[in-house]
């Protein structure tokens, strides 16, 4: 359905180029569900505006974006924009800033119907109820006349989910949905994205730093450092079985909840400089397994871990 | 709102109170008086003069005499320096005019201002840009007395499109340089505007998410960011628009229209005591009502603001 292939972005910028995305591939299947980890800076979101054509103007982009067979990178505005919300939704990390303050919450829905599907705003707004009633903003019918500052953060961020789902379309990235929530709104959130995958069968990206949140809800996991996929795993294997050092630092720096005396391991050093295009694996400098071949070598994407000394060859 | 609305208006009149009680001592310190001349009057005549405005009462008497004539009758006294003629003469005369030529000098600024911002900020560093925003500066600096003798000389000396001068009760030929060469620099002032604050609307999260929803551009401009990208203009235009709508000096003299900003200047000279007095109630008058107008057209745009006047 969606498969990107070999995807760079650069970035032009007052000192250089800064190389965001390297040389990532993925696909994701009809109602499948995976995850993009990384940290800050590891392009991970850049990968998801670029799906839907949304980079900053200074960006240059590489590779191919194949939407059911088309090249969305190649892809006039005209056509992008009959992808956009009706194929491809997209939900942001900030619901506080990614709702128009000025609009009601009903026209902010109804708009994409009604210029996507032609609906009248009659029919429109019998959408935009029966969305919300899904997203479980209560009272919807009565809040549809609100503006964004009257709701809370959580029913904020169901309501730019509202958006993404109002052409039921067949792919949604969740750009770190629950990174401004707090702690027990962001378990309702992803609740909530599990039922609408399973209610709509639409496929989802979720993009994401906090390895908690993709335990319980996607499939496979992409991690991300530096621009590059560092491992690529079905999530169970992932969580008992890292490959590459990178993702086993990350599960270190997860708390354990069953041994709260396990102390949290962070991992040495920080993210590496993006303004020259890697010629060695970006994480050596801060891996502890690293011998001096990882600092000259650039390692391939091999059986779902770009890495020369995997942790299941080390002991 | 309606509630919001009642209570600013029932601060007009005490504002206007302490408005009146100062301009009116304020005047008074400044040397000279609308009688003194080159070659002083004789006591005699000077005291009979003073009689026949009231002038011979202590200041305070005066004052109240003038806020009881406002009150009871509408009536903000004789011209000082003026003979024959009232201030609500005056006013009655050189407003409507002021009020013309000022009201068309902002729609241009407008009508032109709002939609060369916008322009400049679709093609944002673009040639249509660089040029709009050079334009901008240079109409910004270039002053309305070198800018009206250019408008005089192509108009009216090379083309004879337009007379040079007068009023003949504001046919439009009358009224479009006057409004032109006072509204260049605004309308400058406002493409800049609307220029940055589109810009910055255009960067906003609210607007990359209107753009990932698929919307043709046109939508994403009229109902996306055109109302927040107007608020910074709207704020600028509440003050400018009474300052055009008073009139300039420079405008009333160089076109001879007769309004009211030559009045005012002429009151300062010659020490003109009510007719100062009653522009500058005219002006506050003129400042609180627009300022009240640009709140409730704020409220109207952005609904926190609605919900705080509630």
């Amino acid at each position: 359905m969606l498969s990107v292939r070999n995807l760079h972005i650069r970035f032009r910028t007052g000192d250089g180029m800064v190389h965001a995305v390297n040389d990532v591939s993925f696909d994701v299947g009809a109602s499948q569900h995976i995850a993009l980890v990384g940290e800050s800076g590891s392009g991970k979101s850049q990968i998801a505006l670029a799906i839907m054509g949304l980079l900053a103007k200074n960006a240059e982009v590489d590779g191919e974006i194949l939407w059911n067979g088309q090249d969305l990178l190649a892809a006039s505005q005209r056509d992008m924009n009959r992808v956009r919300a009706r194929e491809i939704g997209i939900i942001f990390q900030d619901p506080m800033s990614s709702l128009n303050p000025y609009m009601t919450i009903e026209r902010q829905l109804t708009e994409i119907v009604e210029h996507h599907q032609g609906m009248s705003r009659r029919d429109a707004r019998a959408r935009a109820l029966e969305v919300m009633d899904a997203v479980r903003i209560p009272d919807a019918k009565a809040r549809l006349r609100a503006y964004p500052h009257e709701f809370s953060g959580g029913m904020r961020q169901r309501i730019v989910i509202a958006m993404a789902l109002m052409c039921r379309p067949e792919l949604i990235l969740a750009d770190e949905p629950t990174t401004a929530l707090d702690v027990t709104v962001q378990a309702q959130i992803m609740q909530l994205l599990a039922d609408v995958q399973q209610d709509f069968g639409t496929s989802v990206v979720l993009i994401t730093h906090d390895l908690g949140v993709v335990a319980g809800f996607c499939e496979e996991v992409l991690v991300l450092y530096g621009g590059r996929i560092m491992e690529e795993a079905v999530t169970t294997k992932l969580f008992d079985k890292p490959a590459h050092p990178y993702t086993r630092g990350l599960l270190r720096a997860v708390p354990n909840i069953e041994d709260p005396s396990d102390a949290l391991t962070a991992i040495p050093g920080s993210p590496p400089s993006q303004h020259r295009f890697p010629q060695a694996c970006p994480f050596a400098p801060r891996c502890v397994d690293a011998v001096d071949t990882c600092h000259d070598t650039l390692p391939a994407l091999q059986k779902g871990r770009a890495c020369l000394r995997p942790v299941e060859e080390l002991t | 709102m309606l509630n919001y609305t009642l209570r600013r208006l029932l601060m007009v009149l005490p504002t206007l109170l302490i408005l009146v009680i100062f301009a009116f001592y304020l005047m008074r310190l400044a040397p000279g008086g609308p009688f003194t001349s080159e070659r002083p009057l004789p006591p005699a005549v000077m005291a009979n003069v003073l009689e026949r405005y009231g002038m011979d009462e202590p200041l305070h008497v005066q004052l109240w005499t003038y806020v009881r004539n406002i009150v009871c009758c509408f009536d903000f006294g004789p011209s000082f320096s003026q003979k024959d003629r009232t201030v609500n003469d005056v006013i009655a005369q050189g407003f409507p005019v002021t009020l013309t030529y000022g009201f068309w000098s902002a729609v241009f600024v407008l009508v032109l201002g709002i939609p060369l911002g916008i322009i400049a900020a679709l093609r944002h560093n673009g040639f249509w840009d660089y040029t709009m925003t050079g334009l901008a500066i240079f109409s910004q600096i270039f002053p309305n007395f070198v800018l009206a003798p250019l408008l005089v000389l192509l108009f009216t000396l090379s083309w004879g499109l337009l007379p040079g001068g007068g009023w003949n009760g504001g046919q439009w030929q009358y009224v479009v340089m006057p409004a032109i060469a006072l509204g260049t620099s605004y309308m400058a002032s406002v493409a800049r505007l609307t220029r940055g604050s589109m810009l910055e609307v255009l960067n906003s999260p609210y607007i990359r998410t209107a753009r990932a929803k698929g919307l043709p551009e046109r939508t994403i401009i009229l109902r996306h960011a055109l109302k927040p990208a107007l608020l910074p203009t709207l704020t600028y235009m509440g003050p400018v628009f009474v300052y055009m709508i008073t009139g300039s000096v420079f405008v009333d003299v160089f076109f001879s229209t007769g309004g009211i900003g030559q009045d005012f200047i002429n009151g300062a000279y010659s020490r003109d005591y009510s007719v100062l007095l009653g522009l500058a109630i005219l002006y506050a008058v003129l400042t609180f009502a627009l300022t009240l107008m640009v709140d409730l057209l704020y409220a109207w745009i952005d609904p926190k603001v609605r919900a705080g006047l509630a």
